[in-house]
């Protein structure tokens, strides 16, 4: 092989290759894998595959699927009544769209570290952190102890997460904001709210509808599973009857094409949007 | 006279409708020969090198490169034929999270077999002359840094070294310099003209800098449009070859020149 | 004129603010909303929380059992999203834009996870309760599932952000697919994958508390039973519980995330 040696000083030629130090992130990976496949393999070992076992089970599934979405049917409920039930399950993610936004606007301009002092965005970011740590249908099921099962609860429940993840979303893009407008607005004596309105809303605006828009999406797929598993109403709870209750798989199958169809548009709908804005 | 080792016969290439991005082009490339090619951006001179490494398919014409017909081999041929092409890039495309080393050694993938290239198994000899070619390129020092650690001009010199261990024939180089300054630069351009002169490499460099072409290379390809418009030696490139080449840019490039060809 | 431009601007914004208010009462008639119940629940909530909502000393003899169930439901989570990764890193990577076989291959492995993804993890739970009853396989295929979906996507993303400039420079060398991909995709992207597996994990978590409820199992199934059984003191213990661990996983996969995504 042929390489430029002449610019080689004297004696480089016969030199050993040092040795290679160990990179700490790659280390890191590595480790991380392992952990997680030990972990995966002693999971399925004792995995207590129930009354059904694995083979059956994955045979009686592809059966299924293929009922399920070849001969699609509704009995129990008609078109009308499946098209008003994703109506109501659009609503339920926009009341709480809204209300989470609305609030999360005002905590979101508290929590970001470049508006307030330190402690009070600490404070809120740990308030979210502690919000976020409890599932969401918890959040709900708790509400409908006083509340009772319905939309309210829901709605209150599902707020919980939206307020707590947009406040995170909002100050992020808070923060992100260039320090230099701040700065010379502060400069010029204006007071925090002028700041607020006149400089750090306009410049974050798109970002803020951007992943508001996406917490819509996310509260779309939490109303459908609020309306299965807490009694929320909607195209999920429409879902948990003619599964658990009806025991209908077919109409399972036309269910779950009316879901398909409407969360896929709504992400053909917000890369479309995404792209306009940017 | 030096063999000719890449040919190109009427060769041209389109992306839909509109102008061509290249046609009819004609180039015979002599061994160890340092060829420049210039022209504005969009006259189609990273196209040009893609298609003779054919990452880009060209529509038309005939690539022959070391008495073998580029566009008729098989997937296998292909990739046995760039193990003789090496090049280099105006981003200089390599795996910032590895080290200086694992990339160089990246160039010696096209030799192994499957299971050897997938493993990433490199024999004594290769480990040897791939530090041996970063030492001869000034890289001692950051054999196993990173390579998102290094300046541009020591990333370059990484790509370099990459394209070196291959032990190629003939050396593409997109825009090599597009992106580093002028100390870098000049840095680059010598090793690259060395590898020519005292290798015996083929080097084709894609440049936007006429006074760097004028002084480096053996001859000079000029592209505009898709069409060579000039093709010869740098002492016959007059004000109204590089007028023709660039059209209304011109006006500015003469000042880049100092008044080489001032007549 | 410059008067007009501002009065339009704030008719505009006055124009979409009440747009919104009244989409808003659109979906509260629609819901059944009753905003007047939804602001007495909350003080409701509140005052039924502190004098119910908390663990007594009944409820803590029942830990013992409550971790046991929060261990099988952590142990499936990790579980479910280990062997959606891989399966969903040969998709991403089949179906990158960067490294994929062909157009179509790309466009059905896009269009599997955008069904896989968007078919929600609840819906996913109910129709495989047909196939494998009240058991914990049904929550593992589920969120295997609605993983493989997310995943695909996350990971085709980092594997055409990430290496496609690199990918590019090693088939000009000659090498193979499955060495390019062994060599440099998954290198050049492991530190975004392993953070997205890390990501999905935690959401696994808290959807499996979910699954639990729907499928029997789990500790979303220890809740269930307490909360229909009206014995709010344990399932308080099950709600700080599950928080505790949510909290604990979090922040370790911060500190991982923080050592491998560093420069």
């Amino acid at each position: 092989m042929q390489v430029p040696s002449d610019d080689l000083p004297i004696g480089m030629k016969t030199e050993r290759i040092p040795k290679k130090p160990l990179s700490m992130p790659t280390l890191v990976i590595q480790l991380t894998l392992l952990a997680l496949g030990a972990i995966t393999l002693y999971s399925l070992y004792v995995l207590d595959t129930g009354d059904v076992g694995l083979d059956e089970g994955l045979r009686t599934m592809l059966a299924n699927f293929q009922l399920m979405f070849t001969e699609a049917h509704f009995k129990h409920f008609t078109w009308s009544e499946a098209l008003y039930a994703v109506g109501v399950t659009i609503g339920l993610a926009l009341l709480t769209t809204v209300i989470g936004a609305a609030l999360a606007l005002l905590l979101g301009l508290l929590a970001a570290r470049n508006l307030t002092n330190g402690t009070v965005s600490y404070l809120i970011k740990s308030g979210v952190a502690f919000i976020r740590a409890v599932p969401t249908v918890l959040w709900v099921l708790i509400f409908a102890v006083s509340a009772g099962l319905g939309s309210v609860a829901a709605v209150l429940g599902m707020a919980f997460h939206s307020v707590g993840y947009l406040i995170k979303a909002y100050s992020e893009s808070f923060e992100e904001m260039d320090e230099g407008v701040i700065e010379a607005l502060r400069g010029s004596g204006a007071n925090w709210w002028q700041i607020v309105f006149q400089a750090v809303l306009p410049s974050s605006m798109s970002y803020l509808v951007s992943w508001t828009f996406v917490r819509f999406e996310i509260n779309f797929a939490a109303a459908i599973a609020m309306g299965a598993a807490a009694g929320a109403g909607g195209i999920g709870f429409d879902m948990f009857m003619a599964g658990n209750y009806y025991l209908d798989l077919r109409e399972v199958g036309t269910i779950t094409y009316f879901i398909l169809a409407f969360a896929i548009g709504l992400e053909m709908f917000a890369t479309r949007w995404k792209a306009r804005i940017n | 006279m030096k063999p000719v080792l890449l040919e190109l016969t009427n060769v041209s290439k389109s992306y839909g409708r509109g102008a061509p991005a290249l046609s009819g082009i004609n180039i015979a490339a002599r061994q160890g020969e340092f060829i420049s090619i210039i022209g504005p951006s969009g006259a189609g001179k990273s196209t040009l090198l893609r298609c003779i490494n054919r990452i880009i398919e060209s529509a038309q014409g005939q690539i022959r490169f070391d008495q073998v017909m580029m566009g008729s081999l098989s997937r296998r041929e292909l990739r046995k034929a760039r193990t003789k092409i090496g090049m280099i890039f105006q981003h200089y495309n390599l795996v910032d999270r590895l080290s200086a080393l694992e990339n160089v050694l990246h160039g010696r993938l096209g030799y192994k077999n499957v299971l050897a290239g997938a493993l990433g198994l490199y024999s004594q000899e290769e480990k040897r002359k791939a530090y041996e070619l970063l030492c001869s390129l000034g890289l001692q020092e950051h054999v196993h840094k990173r390579c998102d650690q290094l300046s541009g001009g020591q990333k370059q010199r990484v790509g370099i070294a990459r394209a070196l261990i291959q032990e190629p024939k003939l050396l593409l180089c997109d825009e090599p310099i597009a992106s580093l300054d002028p100390g870098s630069s000049k840095v680059i351009m010598d090793h690259l003209r060395s590898i020519s002169s005292r290798l015996g490499i083929t080097v084709l460099v894609n440049l936007h800098q006429v006074d760097v072409a004028l002084k480096y290379s053996d001859r000079i390809i000029g592209v505009n449009r898709g069409q060579i418009v000039f093709n010869g030696a740098p002492s016959l490139l007059t004000h109204d070859a590089i007028h023709h080449i660039y059209g209304s840019e011109a006006g500015e490039l003469m000042m880049e020149l100092g008044g080489k060809n001032a007549v | 004129m410059r008067y007009d431009f501002l009065t339009r601007k704030r008719l505009m914004t006055l124009g979409s603010l009440l747009a919104i208010m009244l989409i808003t009462w659109g979906a509260a008639l629609l819901t059944r909303f009753d905003a007047g119940q939804g602001l007495s629940a909350i003080p409701a909530a509140l005052s039924w929380g502190i004098e119910n909502f908390y663990p007594d000393e009944k409820a803590w003899r029942r830990l013992p059992g409550i971790m046991d169930k929060l261990l099988d439901t952590v142990l499936l989570a990790v579980a479910s999203t280990t062997v959606a990764a891989m399966a969903a890193l040969v998709c991403a990577v089949g179906g990158s834009r960067t490294m994929r076989l062909n157009r179509w291959f790309g466009l059905i492995s896009r269009g599997m996870a955008s069904i896989f993804r968007n078919i929600d993890i609840a819906a996913w739970a109910i129709i495989l309760l047909f196939s494998f009853g009240q058991s914990a396989l049904t929550g593992y295929f589920a969120l295997l599932f609605a993983s493989f979906g997310f995943l695909t996507r996350a990971f085709m993303e980092a594997i055409d952000e990430m290496s496609s400039s690199a990918v590019e420079a090693l088939r000009a060398t000659g090498a193979g697919y499955i060495t390019i991909v062994c060599r440099c995709v998954i290198p050049s992207c492991a530190p975004q994958l392993v953070s997205w597996m890390l990501f999905m994990m935690e959401t696994n978590i808290r959807s499996a508390t979910l699954i639990g409820i729907l499928t029997g199992t789990g500790i979303g199934f220890a809740f269930d039973v307490y909360y229909k059984g009206m014995n709010y003191h344990a399932a308080s213990l099950v709600v700080i519980v599950i928080a505790a661990a949510i909290l604990l996983i979090e922040a370790g996969s911060n500190v991982i995330r923080s050592m491998i995504l560093r420069g």
